[in-house]
């Protein structure tokens, strides 16, 4: 069991919580995810880890469907039955002078250490974030710590660029040539979407992919993707992969498989938890 | 004595009522139908049942005790070389091992080894007779990773001399295989938790949510004090065919759909989180144990028509004989001397896989007749594919561990002594044999817990 030690709301859709989680903290690295299981009879879900203090694991997570809301429900002094990690390959800081991260939404959690990782390198870094509102533009202030630029994208327009991100990217990558790097993270049309764009730019592109994953360590075979042609696991071989050499479409296709049955999971989703 | 021609068949629940439930299939004998099976033993001079049993389990004495009605002392003389009767008894492939050699099975039908193993196995097992005495803690740790049958049994040697053992596990239950692959209807799972309950009775400590390799290191084990480690981490990572349409949805790896089931209970989905979805045709391919266990949980979810693809014909099929039978009463459909050659899809969904229709030709270097494409090709209309065709050992700790050498398929070396390159690292099961049997998983378990406890004594300290 992992006691969750703090909880922080940070809109109405993300909270934030650090969990006591000694085993994943050792060894955690940047780009790496841990899988939970909110009680005994719970699925296993992953999440990015987005911080490490001591024995203490930070996880962010938008509140999507029956698990994710279930975790909401939980607060600080509950615990949490199953979390096991660090899982997935570290990233991969490549030799770059300018890099730009790209987030959408909830994808902001999974590039905060990834984007700080290539600061800690000496590496200058930017920020575009994009949300559906100004509320969903979440961790502005950890981003501003070591972000060289922050763009913001809105589609509603109540913050920054009304747009969406790849708006705001290929203006910068119009007008700015020392940009030689991307790091997208966020729902899979965005991140080709940007891939499309950096393809055309020259630039090259690290995506995190989220396909549907079970064990998280090799086994299953659920969370595959097709990388320049070839058939990888995500949590073992991943998370992170180039860009150009992803199908998307497929990812897209093989994430939305159970798209029915996720709606059916809400019995009793009242009567768990406090 | 008179022999008694045919051996006693075991009950089994209804072909046709449980196709809609996952309660164990095969029975199990009563006390009088183990006796009438025992007295069929010859106890021949030189039994060569024992020779065939990779633990050389003393059958016939445990079979002699069984009719002296000493039932306490039957379960004990197969305890002695096998910890997981109740196990064994379900799961062995006997017609190869110790029934295949049993010298009835030349004129008649072997003796039910496996029958009776289960039958002393589940009395000892209500009964309480493990023996879970265990001397006093030498303050010496020993690592074990991986909580298959070869961790479980080199955990259980290893404490039995006295060491402070931890099992590290990188699921969130205790079995390996025995827990997230092989259905309850063959092998019901409080089974399996009496066996690790006994290890834990026994002061094994049991660490879930620890991927060695991720969590910790093996450097960081010994830096911890561990004295020795096991790698017990199994064949866990499925292979594919490599032919087009393999990432459609609706695809799945047989550990996939196994796991969905078993460990993640999706089958009583939505009232567990974990969703499973197959559809009314569903193709298995390949023919060992875990494509007739894909096929039968198939057909309990309620798929209409399920049917194996293999490529061989009906003697080569690996799987045991009972499995086989089973699938056959259960509608299984079987279309052999089929091999996929490419699934097609509508909208990225799988609709339909294309075989080529094989034939028989020479024998191959397994002495099975080999499969040669006929280049004619059948295609069948599907809604989900379950591929069930081999697993290699995981990557994860050849990933993560530096010096421990390899072989190119995945497998762990290990010499005579069952050590990896590593001093002090040993290894077993499947991850150094590639994906074989739980009997010989268990028996490399517990072997190398002697040669641990040799190195380990060996060792200045
Ligand atoms: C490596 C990785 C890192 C991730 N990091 C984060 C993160 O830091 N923050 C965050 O909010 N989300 C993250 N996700 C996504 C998160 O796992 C899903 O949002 C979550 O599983 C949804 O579960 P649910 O029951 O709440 O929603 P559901 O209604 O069940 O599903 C909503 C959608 O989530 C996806 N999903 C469902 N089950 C799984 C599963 N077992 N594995 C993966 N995806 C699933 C599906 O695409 C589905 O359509 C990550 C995913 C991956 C693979
Ligand atoms: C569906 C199916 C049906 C089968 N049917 C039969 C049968 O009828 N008869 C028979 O004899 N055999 C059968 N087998 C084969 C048998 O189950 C295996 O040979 C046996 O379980 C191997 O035991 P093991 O201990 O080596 O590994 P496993 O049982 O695979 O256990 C390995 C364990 O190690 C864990 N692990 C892996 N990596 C790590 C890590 N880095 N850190 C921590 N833990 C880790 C895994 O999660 C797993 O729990 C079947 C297999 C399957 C899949
Ligand atoms: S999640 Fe099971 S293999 Fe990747």
């Amino acid at each position: 069991m992992y006691q969750i030690m703090a909880k922080k709301t940070l809109n109405k859709d993300v909270d934030l919580m650090e969990v006591k989680a000694p085993l994943v903290a050792r060894n955690a690295k940047p780009g790496q995810f841990i899988i939970l299981r909110v009680d005994d009879e719970g699925e296993r879900i992953p999440l990015t880890i987005a911080g490490i203090d001591g024995d203490l694991v930070t996880i962010i997570y938008q509140k999507m469907g029956y698990s994710t809301q279930l975790l909401g429900k939980k607060s600080v002094g509950d615990f949490i039955e199953d979390f096991v990690g660090p899982l997935g390959k570290a990233t991969h800081i490549r030799k770059k002078n300018h890099v730009i991260g790209v987030a959408g939404g909830v994808g902001s959690a999974p590039l905060l250490p990834q984007l700080k990782a290539y600061h800690d390198q000496g590496i200058k870094v930017s920020l575009i974030l994009g949300g559906r509102t100004k509320d969903h533009l979440i961790l502005q202030d950890e981003y501003a710590a070591f972000c060289d630029h922050i763009y913001l994208a809105t589609d509603d327009g109540s913050v920054g660029e009304k747009g969406f991100v790849t708006d705001v990217l290929k203006k910068q990558l119009d007008s700015d040539p020392t940009i030689d790097h991307l790091i997208a993270i966020g729902p899979v049309i965005m991140m080709k979407y940007v891939t499309l764009m950096a393809k055309a730019h020259g630039v090259s592109v690290d995506v995190s992919l989220n396909p549907i994953m079970i064990d998280g360590t090799g086994m299953c075979g659920n969370c595959r993707v097709t990388i320049a042609n070839k058939t990888y696991f995500a949590c073992i071989d991943g998370p992170d992969f180039p860009g150009e050499e992803v199908d998307f479409d497929e990812l897209m296709s093989r994430q939305s498989y159970y798209k029915d049955e996720e709606h059916m999971c809400f019995i009793d989703l009242d009567n768990h938890g406090r | 004595m008179a022999v008694k021609t045919q051996r006693t068949r075991m009950r089994t629940q209804d072909s046709i009522e449980r196709q809609s439930n996952f309660l164990e299939v095969a029975l199990g004998y009563s006390y009088d139908e183990a006796i009438a099976e025992a007295r069929r033993c010859i106890d021949c001079k030189n039994p060569r049942c024992v020779l065939a049993c990779p633990v050389e389990v003393n059958i016939p004495l445990f079979i002699k005790y069984l009719l002296e009605d000493a039932l306490d002392e039957a379960f004990e003389t197969i305890y002695k070389d096998n910890i997981l009767p109740s196990i064994c008894g379900r799961v062995c492939p006997q017609e190869s091992q110790c029934e295949g050699a049993c010298i009835l099975g030349i004129k008649s039908t072997p003796v039910a080894i496996g029958a009776l193993e289960r039958f002393v196995g589940d009395y000892g097992m209500e009964k309480h007779l493990a023996d879970t005495t265990v001397p006093e803690l030498k303050h010496k740790k020993v690592a074990v990773i991986g909580s298959g049958p070869a961790g479980l049994a080199n955990a259980a040697g290893l404490r039995k001399k006295g060491y402070d053992v931890t099992v590290f596990e990188a699921l969130h239950k205790f079995g390996g295989v025995l827990q997230y692959g092989i259905p309850d209807f063959r092998l019901p799972k409080n089974i399996v938790e009496n066996e690790v309950q006994n290890l834990k009775t026994m002061g094994v400590e049991f660490v879930k949510n620890a991927v060695i390799g991720k969590s910790l290191t093996i450097d960081q084990l010994f830096e911890m004090g561990y004295q020795s480690v096991f790698i017990g981490s199994g064949a866990g990572l499925p292979s594919g065919l490599g032919i087009p349409g393999e990432n459609l949805s609706g695809v799945y790896f047989a550990n996939e759909f196994l796991t969905r089931v078993n460990l993640m209970k999706s089958r009583s989905f939505p009232l567990s989180a974990t969703p499973v979805k197959i559809g009314d045709n569903v193709a298995v391919v390949g023919g060992g144990n875990v494509a007739m266990d894909a096929a039968r949980t198939a057909k309990r979810l309620g798929a209409k028509n399920v049917f194996i693809v293999y490529r061989r014909d009906e003697a080569s099929l690996p799987a045991r004989l009972e499995e086989i039978h089973h699938a056959k009463d259960e509608a299984i459909d079987f279309r052999l001397l089929r091999n996929p050659v490419e699934i097609l899809g509508e909208n990225r969904i799988v609709k339909q896989v294309v075989c080529e229709i094989m034939a028989l030709g020479e024998p191959d270097d397994s002495g099975r007749r080999r499969p040669v494409g006929t280049g004619e090709t059948v295609t069948f209309d599907i809604d989900s594919i379950i591929i069930s065709i081999g697993q290699k050992p995981n990557p994860i700790l050849k990933d993560n561990t530096f010096g421990l050498k390899t072989h190119s398929w995945g497998g762990i070396i290990t010499d005579e002594n069952h050590m990896t390159s590593i001093p002090g690292v040993f290894a077993g099961g499947d991850v150094v044999s590639g994906a074989a049997t739980v009997i010989l998983a268990m028996g490399t378990g517990k072997e190398a817990a002697e040669t641990m406890h040799q190195y380990i004594q060996n060792k200045k300290t």
